[in-house]
């Protein structure tokens, strides 16, 4: 396929049936429609599932059946949407099933309003549901990377039996751009999913259970080991970012998403003012990037924090920093974007910008 | 030596973990009968559900999943969509069901899903130790309506096939009890009915089971079965609801 001109929500939905999805379910919400409308033509028509849900709490748990059943599930939802979906969450990872989820972020709190927004970190990287567990949460910033994490995210979701989450907010999922859906997945070993519940005829003399109850504290402790280990596994080998402007950076922006997409025109614009400011543009949200921290030259005079949220990113700033450097922060929200020119006074100002 | 009376292979040699007297083990036994009368033990699923049946999927010798509190329906739902020549069955109690799980369970049953609902009312909360639930009877005391249970403040007991049996989807409904063998029988000639029609692709069907919980109504377990008779039937009449099939021979 060559390149073609498409909406960041529809490619998202193509790249999932490139990803081999199976089912989908999901309830409407704006600004992620056009995922679901997508779907239901394309998936309908080749004879696999979709089904628009009652509710999310519906939704997930649909995904929640069909993924123990062992196929590839997706959902997609909008920040209040996906906040009815913890429940179904935090019981697919207990039960270490795989499947992905698109959560295309909008302002809130509350039913907030439905502009891009980056107000879902916390949601997205310290749960809303109940529980030790994580997700793997991906930021793409554009509609080419969106669509290259969404096909590979269905083989990281099996080969970690994890639920994925793919992060973005309204404004990659309504812009368009020029993309190809052809490039090259990395290639897992992918086993069997011998543990399925689709019946024991297709596994005699084994039962296959899918189960978050541990009604046993000891055997409860130790699932959770077990998944702490998987989740330190996928620190090792899971993290994504990128450096940009790296060489000599005066100051060092973080930002992710839409946010780096504008932070890029700032730099742009520091530059020719003979500011060189470097970015680190954190893929992968779980597991975070702290390694690309050490990579900040002992000279820099402070890393800046930009996000589409009042701050939540930032926490995982501070930690990966570790009080080496000032940290400094800049945020809007509710929907509201910054012009470049507002993050080049941000930085020529750092110092108001301080946090710690 | 011949075999009078075997085990039914539907079931696995787990010892149940219901309170003595308790008739959720019944049930059990009934499903898992029809399972293997109807050979497709093989390709069942079941979804145990929260209540003190959350341990089921220990007990069905078939694969199974563990639901979230009222959302069996959903997950359900979510399996047979893409399994659809297994067959797929939730085993529910009355809170799970007709309180938090009442969305899930009116929507599969009115998008037709394709699956058995086995719903066990005893008018109470059993694993949360005796709480009102929404089939509660009127004058019955709970830990939680313990002046008994009344209309002004909880409104009246919910009548879950009455409602059901307006759906479209539904293609079999039958209210039964598990109180003295005369209705065991029926009971199981209902649920072996519902699981026949899952097989031949019929739409949803449902199986209302008045069970006895003992423990939480402090009765002795004779005194909670002649209580489902004398207080419990006469709210809950048994009864086909409806019966798809029966009126297609009609037709
Ligand atoms: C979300 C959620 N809320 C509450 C509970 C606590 N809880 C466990 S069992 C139960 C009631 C079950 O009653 P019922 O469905 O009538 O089944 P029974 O125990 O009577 O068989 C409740 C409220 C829970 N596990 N999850
Ligand atoms: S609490 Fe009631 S319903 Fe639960 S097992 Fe005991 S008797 Fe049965």
């Amino acid at each position: 396929m060559a390149k073609v001109l498409m909406k960041g929500n529809e490619a998202i939905a193509l790249a999932a049936i490139k990803g081999g999805v199976d089912a989908f379910y999901g309830y409407p919400i704006t600004p992620q429609n056009e995922v679901p409308e997508y779907l239901s033509k394309h998936l309908l028509a080749n004879g696999k599932v979709f089904l628009q849900a009652e509710s999310e709490v519906a939704a997930i748990n649909m995904v929640y059946g069909a993924a123990g059943a062992g196929k590839r599930v997706m959902t997609s939802s909008s920040s209040p949407g996906i906040a009815l979906k913890q429940e179904g969450i935090s019981y697919i990872a207990a039960a270490e099933l795989p499947c992905v989820i698109v959560s295309v972020m909008r302002g809130g709190p509350g039913l907030g309003g439905i502009q891009p927004s980056q107000a879902d970190y916390y949601q997205a990287t310290r749960g809303g549901g109940n529980g030790d567990y994580q997700l793997i949460v991906y930021a793409p910033e554009s509609i080419q990377e969106t669509i290259d994490i969404m096909k590979e995210s269905f083989d990281i979701a099996d080969y970690y039996r994890n639920p994925v989450m793919v992060l973005v907010d309204g404004l990659i999922g309504q812009m368009m751009e020029s993309v190809d859906f052809d490039k090259p997945v990395k290639e897992r070993f992918l086993p069997e999913k011998d543990w399925a519940t689709n019946g024991t005829m297709n596994h005699p003399g084994k039962r296959n259970i899918a189960n978050s109850l541990q009604i046993d504290p000891k055997a409860l402790e130790q699932h959770n080991i077990h998944l702490q280990e998987k989740y330190n596994t996928v620190k090792k080998n899971e993290v994504r970012y990128e450096l940009i402007n790296f060489d000599d950076p005066e100051y060092v922006i973080v930002a992710y998403g839409t946010m780096a997409r504008i932070c890029r025109s700032a730099i742009e614009l520091l530059e020719k003012e003979g500011i060189s400011v470097g970015m680190i543009r954190p893929i992968s949200l779980f597991p975070y990037p702290k390694e690309a921290f050490a990579k900040i030259p002992d000279k820099a005079k402070g890393i800046l924090t930009c996000e589409l949220s009042q701050g939540q990113m930032l926490d995982d700033v501070l930690i990966a920093n570790n009080g080496k450097h000032k940290v400094g922060f800049f945020g809007r929200s509710g929907g509201m974007l910054p012009d470049p020119e507002e993050i080049v006074e941000a930085i020529k100002n750092f110092n108001e910008r301080v946090v710690k | 030596m011949t075999v009078k009376y075997e085990k039914t292979k539907g079931l696995t040699d787990k010892p149940l973990s219901y309170c003595p007297g308790c008739t959720h083990g019944i049930v059990h036994k009934l499903v898992g009968e029809s399972l293997v009368e109807l050979d497709i033990l093989d390709r069942a699923i079941a979804i145990a559900s929260v209540g003190c049946s959350v341990f089921s999927y220990q007990f069905f010798n078939c694969d199974a999943q563990q639901a979230p509190h009222g959302r069996a329906c959903a997950e359900a739902t979510g399996i047979k969509r893409v399994l659809p020549d297994n067959i797929v069955f939730t085993y529910q109690g009355d809170g799970d069901l007709a309180s938090i799980g009442i969305a899930e369970t009116i929507h599969a049953a009115n998008r037709g899903e394709n699956i058995t609902v086995i719903f066990i009312n005893n008018a109470i909360y059993g694993m949360t130790g005796g709480q009102m639930a929404p089939t509660s009877l009127i004058g019955q005391k709970t830990t939680t309506s313990q002046d008994g249970r009344n209309q002004a403040d909880h409104g009246n007991p919910i009548k879950i096939s009455e409602m059901f049996k307006t759906i479209e989807g539904v293609a079999y409904l039958e209210r039964v009890a598990v109180n003295n063998p005369k209705n065991v029988i029926r009971a199981k000639k209902a649920i072996k009915k519902a699981f026949k029609y899952q097989k031949e692709k019929r739409g949803f069907t449902m199986i209302e089971v008045l069970s006895s919980c003992p423990v939480n109504w402090g009765m002795k377990p004779v005194d909670a079965l002649k209580w489902i008779e004398s207080d419990m039937i006469p709210n809950y009449p048994l009864g086909v609801f409806k019966d798809k099939g029966a009126d297609d021979e009609k037709n």
